[in-house]
């Protein structure tokens, strides 16, 4: 689909400098609707008779684009298949699952139908569709709406993991996963929602699969994605008054992974570290550690280190709640560590 | 229900249908006591009747949802039986390249888009096929087609509700051939009939004797006007029996023997063909060439699964992704 700006509402010629990331996704399933007539969005709420999605991020579409825009009942498990269904046969739905521990309700249609139809049916069929939904520890949700579990996702062939960090990332990666011929889970920070960043280049896609180098550096790697990425930039700054010189690498692709990018400063700096607030264990930083380690470990100064959460349920109480989450403190630890 | 009576043709099409189901059934037995295939395969004889009388009244252009018991289904649907024993037989010829097997037999140029070896997973799969009719403005419907073990998972009570407050052409159609693996119907389900579920969604539950085929072509019929008319979803229940047990090599020591043997009794297929001759839509001489060329298409078909070759080891990494990935 061509990208004129023809093709564009009349929003993108007086954009702001600075907008956020609900901004930035609105436009970005506004755009795609707009050039594609097989984009369709459904999920809970998210139609503008129901409040245009709890975050509002698909208000106005509905108004929009009519019958191409649905609330659906809760019914995670029917409406994910039925997002499977119209895939196969050449819709592209962006369907939300309103908080991320809800894709336990679905996850039949998810890695059993959305992930492996192309792989069963011989590359007969394929499911194009993308599943947006949003998590982040830091509200008082508990134990059952603030998972990251992007690493069932990861492990699972066939179906692509997107975590942007930022309002720009967020529209080219959506609109690239839009576009994707595979299916693609992309998942968005509650903390990040109303950051104000960059203004995306409306009709720019970013592809997937593609780090970002956010700050270069020579001494240490530190990666990161979503969240981590709010954390990270003031470490390393800090660190950098002390003469510790951070590359930092924002994933945005967690699968698949950017690992040219990844290998190449980790070659220079030698050192590596990465953050991430999915619990620790069996989890993204331990793949992409033991990648590191594997393709470099005689060019290694210090050994891979990890700064993730705690392996628990997320807690309610905020002093529970921040113990459960890294702190920059341990982050700027595990960076010294690898200069020791 | 007025019953409608099709012609001749149409019942004769609704036998050879049959016949083909029966007669592949027979022979990939067969096969496997034979040692000449190894599979998890799940025999739908007894079962053939439904996916006939239905299919007769599809075109290629409707869609159909199946399960891990869902040969019958493909081949009345019209998945062509070189390519279902190649797929049978693990082999490069299959419909699925030999990646799928029995249990996700797939095949779009005939409107085989699905088949799923989880229980009650082609319902929500059959909405969103319906909801792409749906908005593309088309008259084509999907039949979605499960067992009576299904209706007790919760994607049945998502589908049906889905289909009915967004009206979708969507016929679901429960063979129930009273056995959830190895549970007898009524261990596990509640309602005396699963039919009398539809109800709760507001869309007509029809209940028929899955071994007659005049009265599942009626049920269809109907069904199927509705959703092209864009009338919404109809659950049509129909009841039978399975001969071979969940599996091959299940013995069915759970089935009393008295059901099994009054089951047998009711085997739709010897039972359709006499009819058909008593009532004088086609003589024995006319079924006996359709069964005669029925058989030697599966001998074309074994053939040519015996001779073809085996995925090449390559293929474990294609179509995972539409491009490998690292």
């Amino acid at each position: 689909m061509s990208e004129t700006q023809a093709e564009l509402s009349p929003a993108a010629a007086k954009a702001p400098a600075k907008v956020n990331m609900i901004q930035a996704l609105n436009w970005a399933l506004d755009d795609a609707m707009s050039a594609d007539r097989n984009v369709i969005v459904f999920g809970e709420e998210i139609a503008d008779p129901e409040g245009g999605g709890i975050v509002k991020i698909s208000q106005g579409l509905s108004t929009k684009y009519g019958s191409r825009v649905r609330s659906t009942p809760i019914s995670e498990m029917g409406f994910m298949g039925a997002a499977v269904g119209a895939a196969v046969v050449g819709f592209k739905p962006v369907v939300e699952i309103m908080l991320m521990n809800f894709v336990a309700v679905c996850m039949d249609q998810i890695t059993n139908h959305a992930a492996k139809l192309r792989f069963m049916s011989g590359g007969q069929t394929h499911v194009p569709m993308v599943i947006r939904t949003m998590t982040g520890s830091g509200f008082q949700n508990g134990g059952q709406h603030s998972d990251f579990l992007e690493a069932w996702f990861c492990h699972t062939p066939g179906i692509k993991v997107v975590m942007p960090s930022n309002p720009a990332d967020g529209y080219g990666l959506l609109r690239a996963a839009i576009d994707d011929p595979d299916p693609v889970i992309f998942i968005e920070h509650l903390n990040n929602y109303w950051t104000p960043g960059e203004a995306p280049e409306r009709g720019k896609l970013i592809p997937l699969g593609k780090a970002r180098i956010h700050r270069p550096g020579k001494d240490v790697t530190v990666i990161g994605y979503s969240r981590s990425m709010l954390d990270i930039p003031p470490v390393a700054e800090k660190l950098a008054k002390d003469g510790i010189d951070c590359e930092v690498i924002d994933l945005r692709t967690v699968q698949p992974m950017d690992m040219e990018t990844i290998l190449t400063s980790v070659k220079k700096t030698g050192r590596a570290v990465i953050v991430h607030e999915a619990c620790r264990s069996f989890g993204v930083g331990a793949e992409l550690s033991s990648r590191i380690h594997e393709a470099l470990f005689k060019e290694l100064k210090a050994p891979v280190e990890r700064v993730a959460s705690e392996d628990s349920p997320v807690p309610y109480a905020p002093p529970l709640e921040q113990a459960f989450l890294y702190t920059h403190a341990e982050l700027e630890a595990a960076i010294r560590k690898t200069m020791a | 229900m007025v019953m409608t009576h099709p012609d001749s043709k149409t019942l004769v099409a609704i036998y050879e249908k049959m016949a083909l189901i029966k007669h592949s059934d027979d022979r990939v037995i067969g096969a496997m006591k034979a040692g000449r295939m190894v599979m998890p395969y799940y025999s739908a004889r007894g079962q053939e009747c439904i996916p006939a009388a239905i299919s007769v009244q599809l075109t290629d252009e409707d869609y159909l949802v199946t399960i891990y018991r869902g040969v019958h289904d493909m081949l009345a649907k019209g998945l062509p039986p070189k390519l279902l024993w190649a797929e049978l037989a693990g082999k490069v010829t299959g419909s699925c390249k030999g990646k799928g097997g029995p249990m996700h037999l797939t095949y779009p140029s005939k409107g085989c888009m699905v088949t799923t070896g989880i229980v009650g997973a082609s319902m929500p799969i059959a909405c969103g096929l319906g909801l792409a009719s749906q908005l593309r403005g088309e008259t084509r419907v999907t039949v979605a087609n499960f067992g009576d073990g299904a209706s007790n998972i919760g994607a049945f009570h998502e589908s049906l509700n889905l289909a009915a407050v967004w009206k979708l052409p969507v016929i679901f159609v429960c063979q129930n051939n009273q056995y959830a693996e190895h549970t007898a119907y009524a261990t596990g389900t509640s309602a005396a009939k699963i039919s009398d579920r539809a109800a709760s969604y507001g869309i007509p539950g029809v209940h028929v004797d899955g071994n007659d085929p005049l009265a599942i072509y009626n049920a269809a019929q109907q069904a199927i006007a509705r959703a092209r008319a864009g009338e919404g979803p109809t659950l049509i229940e129909a009841k039978t029996f399975r001969f071979n047990g969940h599996l091959i090599g299940d013995a069915g020591e759970y089935i009393p023997k008295a059901i099994y043997a009054e089951a047998v009794k009711n085997d739709p297929y010897p039972r359709y063909r006499s009819w058909l001759v008593e009532h004088q839509h086609a003589s024995e001489v006319q079924l006996d060439g359709i069964d005669a060329a029925i058989k030697s298409l599966i001998d074309e078909a074994e053939a040519f699964a015996m001779s073809s070759a085996a995925p090449d080891a390559i293929e474990v990494k294609r179509d995972v992704y539409a491009t490998e990935i690292a």
